[in-house]
């Protein structure tokens, strides 16, 4: 058990800056009154933020996490059950991975 | 948003906050591995990578910072990664307003220290059903935060056993959770132009600055404004 100090260094200059993004939006926020424009703003966060996050992601790894993605998508709509939906977008997933494997060899 | 029932924080919110967090740690087992399997390669001990993932708390930044890492530690280049990988935090913040616009003390900036996506959309959840207790947000990023440290630790001890191919389906865990809670943000039609710009923005993005993470801050705030604009001009 060791600890190096430069990694040590390093660690709390991720902590940091990482708790300066968590708390510093919020800090910001409270300083003003939101404009309308601004709530509105707020009210497309959740949503598209989480776009950004799938999409980039379903581009550059192709059908594999797509077929998966659209199964979590399905079952979440069909059971609302988060725990149901990433499961059966896994499998899915997963049976994509394995009919690759088969194919290659 | 506005409710004019009084904001508590009680232990009866946080432990309902806690029991909906445990379905997503099932999601998130294979990145916390994988975290701890990538501090084990960077040369980490078990004491460094455990107080990583106890003080940085965020597995896209550590995973990138991890990847290329050095000794001596790159002390500046992780603190600036680790900036722009969560500089996505800095929008999800305000939208806990209505609970923490009514707090104190730790209860908002020690709840903020467990800000992480999963917990956050748990979080405005709860928030959209007219929820009131703020101990929700805190008892799901408990959750959250154990599950971390515990995987990393597990994964740093596996490092030389377990390595699992880049395209191994078992990733896929970490996308399907925010896939599936990208269902409950749907709104209803009023979404459809802003999604689509954020998709086109983030996956452009993604394309031009390859390796980096602005694409998902660039693709919200793109998406987000041009969906408040339209709001404007209408009304």
């Amino acid at each position: 058990m060791s600890m190096d100090p430069a990694t040590l260094l390093a660690i709390i200059g991720m902590a940091l800056a990482t708790y300066a993004c968590r708390a510093g939006g919020y800090w910001l926020f409270r300083q003003i009154t939101p404009t309308p424009f601004i709530r509105s703003v707020l009210g497309y966060i959740p949503g598209t933020l989480f776009v950004s996050f799938v999409i980039p992601s379903l581009v550059t790894g192709g059908l594999q996490p797509t077929v998966g993605a659209a199964a979590t998508l399905l079952t979440m709509i069909l059971t609302r059950t988060l725990g149901l939906a990433m499961l059966a977008g896994t499998a899915a997933a997963w049976a994509v991975y394995a009919v690759k494997q088969a194919v290659l060899f | 948003m506005t409710n004019p029932a009084p904001v508590v924080f009680t232990r009866h919110g946080i432990m309902r906050g806690a029991k909906a967090a445990i379905p997503l740690i099932i999601g998130l087992i294979p990145f916390g591995v994988v975290t701890g399997v990538a501090s084990q390669a960077a040369g980490l001990s078990l004491l460094e990578a455990v107080v990583m993932s106890a003080t940085v708390f965020g597995g896209a930044a550590q995973l990138l910072v991890l990847g290329t890492w050095s000794l001596p530690a790159p002390i500046l280049a992780a603190t600036l990664a680790a900036l722009t990988v969560n500089l996505r935090l800095v929008l999800m913040g305000p939208l806990l307003a209505p609970w923490y616009d009514r707090l104190h003390g730790w209860r908002v900036w020690g709840s903020l220290f467990l800000l992480v996506d999963q917990n956050w959309a748990l979080a405005l959840r709860e928030l959209n059903r007219g929820g009131r207790d703020a101990g929700y947000m805190f008892g799901s990023g408990v959750v959250m935060w154990l599950q971390w440290v515990i995987l990393t630790g597990v994964g740093h001890q596996l490092g030389t056993v377990l390595s699992l191919p880049k395209g191994h389906p078992l990733f896929f865990c970490g996308l399907a959770v925010f896939v599936s809670m990208l269902a409950g943000m749907w709104r209803g039609r009023i979404d459809i132009l802003p999604w689509i710009v954020a998709a086109a923005v983030a996956v452009s993005v993604s394309l031009l600055l390859p390796g980096t993470f602005w694409f998902i801050i660039a693709g919200a705030l793109a998406g987000s404004l041009t969906g408040a604009i339209r709001d404007t001009l209408k009304s």
